[in-house]
């Protein structure tokens, strides 16, 4: 590792915390703008409890001091009480909903890269020819396709009309279509950028060396192309993990999955605020992280790229 | 000054002399002339793209179709007999409520409208049928691709403006102001913007809706307006950093030295001399960001946070209507929003790939 590679590291891991922080100071004081306490919920409480509430939750405390201690628990990932679901803390149900939306959400992304590169080099070793262009085609029309759309049309034929799948996340296969749903924009992307890069790569002048030293055509393929040709695809791992978790918000809404994205659909829905912010900075931090590795990832894998 | 001989030939000149060598001053020859004739005309910058741009035959006709769509949405509502807002079952003159205006399908006819055609009057078909609310479908998806596309309008231009504002402000100075303006382009351009969009909705929601209370606003919805807002604080960045790179490179040519050496101020340098020069970039990049508005926008419309009932945008009719998948009879009430929202990117995707092709051979994904 070099001096200027570790600047580098050093610089990137500084504007993820910056950016992190920016975040809970952002959904802090949203909170504060937001009109009301938390404590004003349908049921009337007696005005005794609501200020022993009030002094328990630290509500009383100057601004600063509530946003010190925010800003305490947030990074012990201590967000309070859902304002909503009776005595249940946010972050229990954060991990709850995290463990089977990290499930579909890992299986998708794992999905959308290795088909996204392999259809992606087939359509770039075809170039021109007629996969190429079923290739495109498609992998275009999907682009243009929001995440629900392809959410209800997949329930539409698989559920409705053909009733091959189950509608339910939680009945046996009933995964399948989320995933499915989740993987989709992702894989056409990753398969028009495996094909740009391949295809640059193909006409490097190290591959013509290679094939002209007599390389078997497979290992030309395998080690010399495909290698530096998805180094681009590394940088788009990250945003990838981001679409997939913002995806899944409304596509866990649409196969009834009981995930994260569930979760914060209904909190958007009764208002719970608690719930909203908790679940924004899980899910900010979570993304802020995978940019960084990937980042990071693509700097350390293809040396050639300039760090300054 | 030295004649011809006898032969039409000048005399030889010495091959030292600084004298001027005449027989390059003679008339062109026919043949030298017909060397002269150009083969093929000048041509400008935008007329040679214009040339590209109409050979791809994929742009050109995702240009027809936008072209359709487009103006589909601005004059239908114009002559249309039904309003977006107008519910069928509600026949007037005090009536009861005609509850056979409910869900009608295509080119049917409710009860009393049946009885005033039977009368001899002429009712206009609904060419979708009507929604569980009575409202004619058609004008619904007609006025809901309106909206969505001019928040894709509106919200590009705002990008586009602070984009190119800040980029170009940042790029000019370079140094320390170039320094300090790109970090904070870095640390909002790794935000997650879904994530930002939708906090900013609900909070608006929360806090704009006393405000705009009785103002034209209040018809298009707090979800709308937090979705210009959201695009104003958070989307701009990618532009700037574009415009910041183009202006980097050409800053460095002669001509803005010469500018600067007659004294021209830095804003008029940046207006007459240096924004010119990246139109096609600025140009593409606005055309590729009206899909990704229409995109944000029917995503937030299907969480709920877009626009307000009963004012019809593409996303959030297909979220009303994603129930009709079960029943085979209205499943074309979500297939036809859901296919104008991919139509419109689709073809706006093409379209913008092509412009980039065309105008800016250099810059190629």
């Amino acid at each position: 590792m070099d001096k200027k590679f570790l600047y580098y590291l050093i610089k990137r891991v500084l504007l993820a915390i910056v950016t992190i922080f920016l975040v809970i100071t952002i959904t802090f004081f949203f909170m504060h703008l937001i009109p009301g306490d938390p404590f004003q919920s349908e049921k009337a409480i007696p005005e005794p409890v609501r200020e022993a509430l009030m002094e328990k939750y630290g509500f009383n405390d100057p601004l600063w001091k509530q946003y010190l201690t925010y800003l305490g628990n947030a990074v012990t990932l201590d967000f309070g009480m859902s304002m909503r679901m009776d005595g249940r803390e946010v972050t229990d149900v954060i991990f709850e909903g995290f463990a089977s939306s990290a499930k579909i959400g890992f299986i998708a992304a794992a999905l959308a890269l290795v088909m996204g590169m392999v259809f992606g080099a087939i359509a770039a070793l075809y170039h021109n020819k007629f996969i190429d262009r079923v290739i495109m085609v498609v992998s275009t029309a999907f682009v243009a396709m929001p995440s629900f759309i392809v959410g209800t049309l997949l329930l539409w034929i698989f559920c409705a009309e053909l009733e091959w799948l189950p509608a339910n996340g939680m009945e046996s296969g009933g995964l399948i279509l989320p995933i499915i749903a989740l993987a989709l924009y992702p894989m056409a992307y990753t398969i028009r950028l495996t094909r740009s890069s391949m295809l640059d790569v193909l006409g490097q002048d190290y591959i013509r060396t290679a094939k002209a030293k007599g390389v078997h055509p497979s290992k030309v393929l395998f080690k010399h192309a495909l290698k530096n040709a998805v180094t681009p695809v590394i940088t788009y791992a990250g945003p990838m993990i981001a679409f997939i978790l913002t995806g899944s918000l409304v596509v866990e809404r649409i196969f009834t999955v009981p995930g994260l994205g569930d979760h914060f659909f209904s909190s958007i829905q009764n208002r719970d605020y608690t719930m909203i912010m908790g679940t924004t900075i899980f899910l900010a931090t979570i993304i802020v992280i995978m940019m960084l590795i990937s980042d990071v990832l693509y700097k350390f894998v293809d040396p050639r790229v300039d760090l300054s | 000054m030295k004649k011809k001989n006898v032969n039409g030939e000048f005399p030889k000149k010495n091959p030292l002399s600084f004298q001027l060598n005449l027989s390059k001053f003679e008339p062109a020859s026919a043949k030298e002339k017909e060397l002269q004739i150009v083969e093929r005309e000048s041509v400008t910058f935008f007329k040679d793209g214009m040339r590209r741009f109409l050979k791809n035959k994929v742009a050109l006709v995702s240009a027809v179709l936008i072209l359709i769509i487009v103006s589909t949405a601005i004059f239908v509502p114009m002559f249309y007999p039904y309003s977006y807002e107008q519910q069928l079952s509600n026949v007037g003159n005090g009536q009861a409520r005609d509850k056979s205006a409910i869900l009608l399908k295509p080119f049917e006819y409710s009860d009393s409208e049946q009885a005033r055609i039977d009368a001899g009057e002429f009712v206009f078909p609904h060419i979708l049928g009507t929604d569980k609310d009575s409202y004619d479908y058609f004008i619904r998806v007609v006025y809901g691709t309106r909206i969505s596309l001019s928040v894709g309008f509106f919200a590009s231009i705002i990008v586009l403006i602070i984009g190119v504002l800040y980029g170009s402000i940042s790029g000019y100075f370079g140094g320390k102001v170039d320094l300090v303006m790109m970090r904070i382009v870095d640390i909002i351009y790794s935000l997650p913007d879904m994530l930002m969009i939708i906090l900013f909705s609900v909070l608006l929601n929360e806090y704009l809706t006393p405000v705009i209370e009785g103002t034209v606003l209040s018809k298009l919805g707090t979800g709308m307006i937090s979705i210009f807002i959201v695009f104003a604080l958070l989307y701009w960045v990618s532009m700037a950093r574009l415009i910041r790179g183009q202006i980097l490179t050409i800053k460095q040519q002669e001509f803005v030295l010469t500018a600067k050496a007659l004294g021209a101020s830095p804003a008029r340098i940046i207006r007459k001399h240096l924004l010119p020069n990246c139109i096609s970039v600025i140009v593409i990049s606005t055309a590729l960001q009206i899909p990704n508005a229409i995109f944000t926008e029917s995503y937030l419309s299907y969480l709920g946070l877009g626009v307000k009932i009963p004012m019809p945008s593409l996303g959030s009719l297909a979220s009303d209507m994603k129930s009709c998948v079960w029943t085979p009879d209205q499943v074309y009430m979500f297939l036809v929003p859901a296919l104008v929202i991919c139509l419109i990117v689709l073809s706006l995707n093409l379209l913008g790939d092509g412009l980039r092709d065309a105008f800016d051979p250099k810059q190629k994904k």
